[in-house]
Parts: C-alpha cells; sequence; structure tokens
C-alpha cells in the first residue's frame, strides 16, 4: 500500500487507488509534485499524508516546471528517480498548460499524470476546458456548449516520445503504460479519466462500472503514441468495429451531470465518438 | 532522516491521515465468504485501498478505513458483497 | 584577512551579478528574459555553455516557471539562482510567496523597472517592494560593487540553518545593470572558502516527505510565526556574514549604511544606485554650512528598524526619498521609516522622485535638503 488508507477522498473516489497503482509501479524512488486540486487535500496535512513517497505540492500552475527543478537536482547529485506530476485536468489543460507545454517542448525528463475528472471539482465542479459536451457542472447548469479539449493530442504534437491513455477500470493496462512509461527517458503523458462520483452525479458504488462504460463505448479509447507511432491497447483494440462498442447514451445515463441532455444532442455526442473512431481507423 | 529546521512545513506519512475514515460510513460491505471465488476484483479496486489480501488470499475488510462507498460490491462478480446498511 | 590577490574589471551591473552567480556555483538556474535583467541571462546562458560554470540552466517558457523551477531544485538541494524584473517579478509572484512560505534558500536578483500600464522599460522600486510581504530577505545595492558583493553574501545567508529564508538583491534597472564601474572581483578559492557547501535538501527517499501540505489554523498561524522569528534572527546573520565579508574585503556593510550622520541635523533617506547622488547632496549642504546626513537602506526586509530610529531620533528633521508609492498612503520607504521612528518627535518628510526612470539628480535633492532646513518642505512632495 503505496497510498494510505484513511485519506480525505471522497467515498468511490479512484484517486487513491490510481495513485497506489502508479506508485507500485514506480516505486519507493518516486517524488510526486501535486498542483492545486482535490489531490492536495487527499494528500492530507501537515500533521500526516497518505503517500509513502515525497510530495511536492505546486502552485495551480507551477507542477511542470517544479518537476522540472526537481529533477535537474536529483541528475545533479546522480540520484536516480522517477519525477512524476499528478494533475488535476484543470491544472493540466487550462491554467497549467503552458507550463506543461514548456516542459513538453524542453522534452523534460519527467513522468506527467493528468487524472481527469473533466471538472474543477476541489472547488465544486466548475466546468474545465476538459469538461465533455453537454455535462452539468456549476458554472454550466444547463449543459457545457463546447467540446472537450484534446490534450493527450495536442501533447502528443510536441513530439513527445511517450503519450498514453488509461483507466482505472483497466488497471494492468494503466499499469502496463506507467511501467513503459518508467523506461523511457523524456517527457512521458499518460492521461487518466478519473470519474467523480459528486461532480459527475452517481453513486459512489459505480465508479469502476462507469469508468469501463467509457472505454466500452468508446468515448475513452485507450491508446499509446510511443516514439509517434500510434497504437490502440486493451479492450479499445477490439472496438474499431463499431457493432463492439456500446452505445454512448449506456455510459451517459448513469450520470447525473448529462440528465439534461437532450436525444439530439446525444446523438450529436454519439455521432463525435463515432467519426473519431473513423479517424482512428485511418491511423491504426 | 532528513533534518528538517523547525518551523518549516512538512509533513511525514501516516495511516489514517484524515482519521478513522471507517465513521463515515453508511452502508457497511460484508463479505459472504461461501460466495467469494478469490478473484481479488474487490482488493484490485477497492478505491481506499483498504481492503488486505489474507494469507489464504481470501480479501478482508479493514473496516477502521473503509467508507463504504460500495465499489467492491458492484465489482463482485459473484456478488458475494453485500452493503448492509450501518445504524449508528 | 584581507584578500591580496584582488582582480579588478570593468563590468556593467548585469554582468558582475553573473559573475558573482557563477563563482557561488548553483547547480540550478532557470531565467526568462526582461529588460534590463536580459544582459544577465545571456551571460549566465554563455558561462553554462561554456562549461566555466556547472550547471543545469533550465529554458523555461515565463517567469512563474522560472522560480518554480528553481524552487523544486532548491527543495531536492541544489543552490540555484533566478534574475527577474517588474512584469516578471508580478508574474512569478504567486511562486515567490510560495517559496518564502515554505522557508527553501533561494538567490534571486532583481533589475528593478517600472510597472505597467503606461510601458516603461526604466528604473523605479514597484516591482522590488510589491514583494515586501512575501518572506524574502530584500537586500538593495547602491553601485555594482554592491551588487556583485551583496550577490555572494546572499548566497550564504540564504542557506544559514539560522536563517532558511530566499533572499532577493534588488539593483536600479539601467542605472546600475548596463552601468560600466569598476569592480573588485574575489578570487574563486576565496568565494568557495566564504560560502559553505549547500546543506538543505528536504527530498530523500528514506525519509519521505509531504512539502506544502494543507495547514489546519493552528499549524498555518504557527508557521508564520516561525517564519517572522527567522527573519528577525537574520538579522544577526546579515550582520555576521556582512562583518566575515568585510574580513576578507576591507567593505563595510550592514543592515543600514550612514554617510556623515554623527552630527546630522537632516537626514536624507534612501535606497538602492540615487544614495550615490545623495552623497553628494550631503557634501553639498555640508559646503553650505548646512549638516546634512545620509542614511541608506540596505535592508528592506527585515527593516532595520532600530538602525533607523536611533539615527532619526538624533535628527531635527528626516525626508525620505521614495522610487515607489503605496497609492492613497504615502511613499514606501517613507513609510517604513515612520513606523520604526514612532514615538520620536522628529517630522519626517516624504518625496516621490524617479518613477518611471524620471531623472533625478543631486541637484534635485540639494533642494529638497535647503527646504527642509528652511523649514519650507511639505509632508509629501513629488518631483515632476
Ligand atoms: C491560481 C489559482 N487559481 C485558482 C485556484 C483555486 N483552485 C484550486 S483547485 C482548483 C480546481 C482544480 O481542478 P483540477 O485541476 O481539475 O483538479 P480537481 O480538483 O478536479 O481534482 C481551483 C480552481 C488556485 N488554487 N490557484
Ligand atoms: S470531488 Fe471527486 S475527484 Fe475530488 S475527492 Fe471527491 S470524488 Fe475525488
Ligand atoms: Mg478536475
Amino acid at each position: 500500500m503505496m497510498l494510505m488508507r484513511g485519506n480525505a477522498a471522497c467515498p468511490g473516489c479512484p484517486i487513491p487507488r490510481e495513485i497506489d497503482a502508479l506508485l507500485e509501479v514506480t516505486g519507493q524512488k518516486t517524488v510526486l509534485v501535486v498542483p492545486a486540486s482535490c489531490t492536495s487535500v487527499i494528500m492530507g496535512d501537515t500533521n500526516g499524508m497518505p503517500s509513502s513517497v515525497p510530495v511536492v505540492h505546486s502552485a495551480f500552475a507551477a507542477a511542470p516546471a517544479i518537476a522540472s527543478g526537481i529533477k535537474a537536482a536529483l541528475n545533479s547529485k546522480k540520484e536516480d528517480a522517477t519525477v512524476v506530476v499528478w494533475a488535476g485536468d484543470g491544472g493540466t489543460g487550462d491554467i497549467g498548460l503552458a507550463s506543461l507545454s514548456g516542459a513538453a517542448e524542453r522534452n523534460e525528463d519527467i513522468m506527467y499524470l493528468c487524472y481527469d475528472n473533466e471538472a474543477y471539482m476541489n472547488t465544486g465542479v466548475q466546468r474545465s476546458g476538459l469538461t465533455p459536451y453537454g455535462a452539468w457542472t456549476t458554472t454550466t447548469p444547463e449543459g457545457k456548449r463546447e467540446r472537450k479539449k484534446p490534450i493527450p493530442q495536442i501533447v502528443a504534437e510536441h513530439g513527445v516520445p511517450y503519450v498514453a491513455t488509461a483507466s482505472i477500470a483497466y488497471i494492468f493496462d494503466y499499469q502496463a503504460k506507467v511501467k513503459k512509461a518508467k523506461e523511457i527517458q523524456g517527457f512521458r503523458y499518460i492521461h487518466l479519466l478519473s470519474p467523480c462520483p459528486p461532480g459527475w452525479r452517481f453513486d459512489s458504488s459505480l465508479t469502476i462500472r462507469i469508468a469501463k462504460l467509457a472505454v466500452e463505448t468508446g468515448i475513452w479509447p485507450l491508446y499509446e503514441i510511443e516514439k509517434g507511432k500510434f497504437r490502440l491497447t486493451s479492450l479499445s483494440k477490439t472496438l474499431i468495429d463499431k457493432s463492439k462498442r456500446k452505445p454512448v447514451l449506456e455510459y451517459l445515463k448513469l450520470q447525473g451531470r448529462f440528465s439534461k441532455m437532450t436525444s439530439e444532442e446525444v446523438k450529436k455526442l454519439q455521432n463525435e465518438v463515432d467519426e473519431f473512431w473513423e479517424e482512428i481507423q485511418k491511423i491504426d | 532522516m532528513v533534518n528538517v529546521q523547525e518551523g518549516i512545513p512538512i509533513a511525514r506519512p501516516k495511516i489514517g491521515s484524515s482519521g478513522f475514515t471507517g465513521s463515515w460510513r453508511i452502508t457497511k460491505p460484508v463479505i459472504h465468504y461461501d460466495a467469494c471465488t478469490k478473484c481479488r476484483l474487490c482488493y484490485f479496486y477497492c478505491v481506499e485501498n483498504s481492503i488486505d489480501l489474507q494469507q489464504d488470499l481470501y480479501p478482508k475488510i479493514d473496516y477502521d478505513f473503509c467508507k463504504g462507498c460500495g465499489v467492491c460490491a458492484d465489482v463482485c462478480p459473484t456478488k458475494a458483497i453485500e452493503m448492509v446498511r450501518e445504524v449508528k | 584577512m584581507q584578500v591580496e590577490s584582488k582582480v579588478i574589471k570593468g563590468l556593467v551591473g548585469n554582468h558582475a551579478v553573473a559573475y558573482a552567480v557563477k563563482q557561488a556555483k548553483p547547480q540550478v538556474l532557470a531565467v526568462y528574459p526582461i529588460t534590463p535583467q536580459t544582459t544577465m541571462l545571456e551571460k549566465l546562458s554563455e558561462y553554462v555553455e561554456s562549461g566555466e560554470l556547472k550547471a543545469k540552466m533550465i529554458r523555461v517558457e515565463s517567469e512563474h516557471s522560472a522560480l518554480a523551477a528553481v524552487y523544486g531544485a532548491a527543495l531536492a538541494g541544489s543552490r540555484v539562482f533566478t534574475a527577474t524584473a517588474s512584469q516578471g517579478l508580478l508574474y512569478m509572484t504567486e511562486m515567490i510567496y510560495w517559496a518564502g512560505g515554505q522557508r527553501v534558500p533561494i538567490v534571486a536578483a532583481v533589475a528593478t523597472r517600472a510597472i505597467a500600464s503606461p510601458w516603461s522599460i526604466l528604473d523605479d522600486h514597484h516591482d522590488f517592494v510589491s514583494k515586501r510581504d512575501a518572506i524574502w530577505i530584500q537586500l538593495m545595492a547602491e553601485n555594482v560593487q554592491e551588487a556583485y558583493d551583496l550577490t555572494i553574501q546572499a548566497f550564504k545567508i540564504s542557506e544559514d540553518k539560522r536563517v532558511l529564508l530566499p533572499v532577493m538583491m534588488g539593483f536600479d534597472g539601467f542605472i546600475l545593470t548596463h552601468t560600466l564601474e569598476k569592480v573588485e572581483l574575489l578570487p574563486d578559492n576565496v568565494v568557495d572558502a566564504f560560502i559553505p557547501p549547500r546543506d538543505f535538501n528536504l527530498i530523500d527517499f528514506s525519509d519521505p516527505l509531504g512539502i506544502g501540505q494543507v495547514a489546519s489554523p493552528e499549524d498555518y498561524i504557527y508557521y508564520r510565526y516561525e517564519a517572522q522569528r527567522s527573519m528577525e534572527r537574520s538579522r544577526e546573520v546579515i550582520t555576521e556574514v556582512e562583518r566575515d565579508y568585510e574580513d576578507i574585503t576591507g567593505r563595510k556593510y550592514g543592515l543600514i549604511d550612514c554617510y556623515m550622520c554623527d552630527d546630522a541635523e537632516y537626514i536624507i533617506v534612501s535606497m538602492g544606485a540615487w544614495s550615490g547622488d545623495a552623497r553628494v547632496a550631503v557634501q553639498k549642504e555640508r559646503e553650505k554650512g548646512i549638516r546634512a546626513g545620509l542614511l541608506k537602506v540596505r535592508t528592506f526586509r527585515p527593516f532595520p528598524k532600530d538602525e533607523v530610529k536611533q539615527i532619526v531620533g538624533k535628527s531635527r528633521g528626516v525626508v525620505v526619498f521614495d522610487r515607489s508609492v503605496s497609492y492613497g498612503s504615502g511613499g514606501v520607504l517613507a513609510n517604513e521609516v515612520k513606523s520604526a521612528s514612532y514615538g520620536l518627535d522628529v517630522p519626517i518628510h516624504s518625496v516621490i522622485a524617479g518613477l518611471g526612470g524620471k531623472d533625478v539628480r543631486p541637484l534635485h535633492m540639494e533642494k529638497v535638503l535647503d527646504d527642509l532646513a528652511l523649514n519650507q518642505l511639505e509632508d509629501e512632495r513629488w518631483l515632476l
């Protein structure tokens, strides 16, 4: 147990297990750099933290730069360790995007994990650039009108050696990707879809089921881009054929945040997903 | 040990950094071992990392910290885990 | 023991500071260009590329990231340096507070410059003084020599176990950064001996720490109290470090500098480069028979309250020259001097001048001192 029980995460929140699974692979010689997010709170307080590896908290926009500095210092001491940024979607794709892009462009030797719960959860469910189309948040009470910002693709365009998506429901696929990333030198990016019971409005028992449905419906494809080469992984490998994918509605209907979507809007989203897979078919 | 000067804010690792989170529970997962096939899915998916594997590989829930989210019951393929309302 | 082998070179301020940084041997640097600091970054980049300075220069995409990067490196045990000015200092503000609150040894040079809007690349002190509450020691140099000397001292002060605070070394943009002056440089081995190896590291895999954790109200105020105490302790350490430095160089430093203060009736208070002009003005006043003196504030944080009060207390009138204003309140340094002089019955006047690079000469200061002696100086005067 690398991330210890009895932390402040909400019941059903996958973050503690996601960090635990990460650390099971990267091991004791890992530094976690955590910008403002739910994880800042999950990490406890000055009286104790659940992490069994060093944790460096960061201002909201600064984590990739702090990680770059830590890595430089460890290198100068000839200390070999994995420096990991563990950031939410807001810290990654909105306020921290410049810092992320800077670190990716410099090909810093760090691993970056974005756990994407598709909104600013720590501050009470406000929309982020990564909130998907149609989703309710407290700042999009009628549902978000814009599409989700494609961060993994944006990072991949920097030409970094490794980019992957992952899901806690496919934990071995996730850990295999972390393992691969650990062995690679340079900037490595893993984007983890991270269902949030209060923010997505579902019962806390459904976290894994929903994470799984995201993959099964094709709305969250699992893939990796290694040295520019795209490859579907795990269940997603079998989903190119549309008939193998469950309707997106099955994923949406379990979550209160999509309850205001009209059937038109659901259709629109389904079409976008299908188009995305057609694109994937072309590259794969 | 790192020699940290008094007055510099730091923390060290601790189980239960937010206390005995078992007190948050409304419903309690109870494993019916006769139905358990030792598939360990509950152990892998316990999001709070509050399930241990015993020597015989049967799972055991740490009620001091289990928050009662119900993920284990939902992922259990044989429905061996029952969520029981806790009266407090 | 004074150093025998003195090397004297003509250097602009930015290059003198870069030279001091090279001699301090930081392992990690991260600097983002901004006028008038940029030529320092360029010089440091040359040192790193040529191998003269064995350090990693992280070529960050912003000042926020510049300070973030050196903050991370400092936590993991590296000696670090960054530099900026004006908009850049404001842009890194969040990280300035972060580093101060965590009490991590960092040295940052600030080539002072006015703040937009409207744009100005010329000197004033608004950037520097805006960081007075960020738990940083703030030193301000008068000339290129002092900028070099204070940079070397800054590393030692910052890393002292009794202190452990980041240190900001301010020096006036263009007036010092781009002016060629004769500088006496210390030999490398003397600097090596002066600054002991850094012994500060919070990242250790055998004793994992959480750094920057949430603090309860009880803990938060306790840590802030400790920060204040460490600021207070730093007075003694700064004085000690400067005494050691004097032993080597013969150059006398201290929290404040006094010029002809002993019998002075009228005191001009200043900070930074124009203290040189103030010296000239004081001489002129003396020639006219007006007993003037200069009190130069070298350490803005911690503020030398006792020293200032003592000098002010012996005088009949004080005028504080400010290159920065707390709008709606008054000159920033003037407010500090007034607060330090609480309880004294000495009039303290404020002059606001030099904002956005507006030229100020000894003659202007002389006129102000004349008016002070004639009891004709307003509480606050702007030299427009
Ligand atoms: C500069 C700054 N702006 C705003 C905040 C307030 N804030 C803290 S966390 C947060 C949202 C974090 O969202 P995300 O990165 O998605 O992480 P999550 O909380 O969802 O895990 C915000 C807006 C802050 N701490 N710092
Ligand atoms: S709000 Fe969501 S992401 Fe944040 S701790 Fe709770 S469940 Fe986890
Ligand atoms: Mg989020």
